[in-house]
């Protein structure tokens, strides 16, 4: 069995560090946060502004001024800061956070990525994404080696409009995790019970063992 | 507290004279975190046409900037998401609607610019994207920069939590957002507050957006505050 949506999370999470700052995209990559370990401390940004993310609200405490990034309602902690967008896109424009974790439609065997828009479909729109991957220091992306219709995602070049031109540093994928570097993809783990030739099958983009 | 001439009693006096056909205004908000509200609903009463909106989001169907969509008042949005909103996927694919996508922290930035007197800025953001069509581009130490031009509105229209009689603000949690920045770049700045306070109420330490910036301020009663996506935890 390759990694499940779970492991790919649990798998994730261990690129985090003790005292990162760490945004997370929407989707999957939010549930990263529930496989840090207690001794490890990471502080989240949300990029509408906001250091030190805390939970989902019990029903008593929503409150309409204090939501993240996917207009979610969230709670505050101890250490929570706020401030307006321009000094959070500043803080990410910056390089002053250490990794971000987004989903993709398309990565490239270079790193380029392709994650906010089908032409032809309604265009929702970038929001924050072309910012994070253009300046937060180290950028993962967490997605299924394969889309729906079983098309590959990691591509020798992306056919998608991109959101960021050579910005991806890591991919996990129901497969296993891969690393960019220097324009290269490198195979670095395989997940369990999943084979070469399976990889190999299931990507177009070429990379290294 | 009417000793201030910046204080008004609601939202259509505080914008009276200020509104006219084709005219660009900058909205503060989040979603619908941190909305003018009250000033959104004086606009759509107002009848004024050809709207150019810069604002993060539309707003959505029934609520927010979305209302301006309903009555068709707006001609284009500048906008980083605007996914929350059938009547704008509706406008926009009958060319009803135009559009400008801006990455949101370049958005945030060109108003900040804007209010600062910076004429444009480069950031890597959108290099290599569509974002980077037909705009200019310069190396600085080996990396290439894509040029933004700053935003400027005729009118910018923000909320804050508290405000006194001089419009020195404070903004409650992620309704911050990009109140601060575009207060700062409208040629008149008028501001919708959920308490208006007397000077000196608020610790001159403590203020987020000096008064400098604001022009018109009023009480807004009543906010609604819709929440988009009430997600809570179980106990």
């Amino acid at each position: 069995m390759a990694w499940t949506r779970d492991q790919m999370c649990e798998r994730a999470a261990l690129e985090l560090e003790d005292g990162f700052y760490v945004n997370l995209g929407i989707g999957m990559p939010t549930l990263v946060a529930n496989y840090i370990p207690d001794d490890m401390d990471v502080t989240f940004q949300s990029e509408n502004g906001m250091l030190g993310m805390g939970a989902f609200p019990l029903d008593n405490e929503v409150d309409a001024d204090l939501i993240n990034a996917g207009k979610q309602t969230i709670t505050e902690l101890p250490e929570s800061v706020y401030f307006d967008s321009a000094t959070s896109f500043a803080m990410i424009r910056g390089g002053h956070i250490d990794l971000s974790i987004l989903g993709a439609l398309q990565v490239a065997q270079n790193g380029d990525l392709a994650n906010w828009m089908i032409p032809g479909k309604m265009v929702k729109g970038m929001g924050g994404a072309m910012d994070l991957v253009a300046g937060v220091r180290r950028v993962v992306v967490l997605m299924d080696h394969n889309a729906k219709d079983g098309s590959p995602k990691l591509l020798k070049q992306c056919d998608l409009p991109l959101t960021g031109a050579g910005v991806v540093d890591t991919v996990i994928t129901d497969l296993g995790l891969f690393e960019i570097k220097g324009g290269q993809l490198y195979l670095a783990e395989l997940a369990p019970d999943t084979t070469l030739d399976e990889v190999r099958e299931r990507t177009e983009a070429e990379f290294i063992q | 507290m009417s000793d201030s001439k910046k204080v008004y009693p609601d939202a259509k006096s505080a914008l009276d004279g200020l509104l006219s056909d084709g005219m660009t205004i900058l909205a503060g908000g989040f979603g619908l975190c941190g909305i003018p509200e009250h000033m959104i609903l004086a606009i759509r009463e107002s009848g004024v046409q050809n709207l150019t909106v810069a604002s993060n989001n539309c707003g959505i169907d029934d609520f927010g900037l979305g209302l301006l969509l309903q009555t068709k008042q707006i001609k284009k949005m500048i906008s980083s998401y605007v996914g929350e909103n059938k009547l704008f996927e509706e406008q926009f694919l009958n060319g009803e609607l135009e559009l400008e996508f801006n990455p949101q922290g370049t958005l945030a930035e060109r108003c900040r610019a804007g209010g600062a007197g910076i004429p444009a800025f480069f950031t890597k953001t959108g290099v290599g994207t569509v974002i980077a069509d037909g705009k200019e581009t310069r190396e600085f130490d080996g990396q290439t920069y894509l040029m933004e031009r700053a935003l400027t509105g005729d009118l910018a229209i923000v909320t804050a939590w508290k405000g006194d009689t001089l419009g020195n603000l404070v903004f409650r949690k992620t309704a911050r957002n990009f109140n601060a920045p575009m207060a700062t770049a409208g040629k008149t700045c008028v501001v919708e507050v959920e308490h208006l306070v007397e000077v000196g109420d608020i610790e001159p330490d403590q203020i987020h957006l000096p008064g400098i910036y604001v022009d018109r301020i009023f009480e807004g009663h009543n906010f609604e505050k819709r929440i988009e996506r009430r997600t809570i935890r179980e106990a």
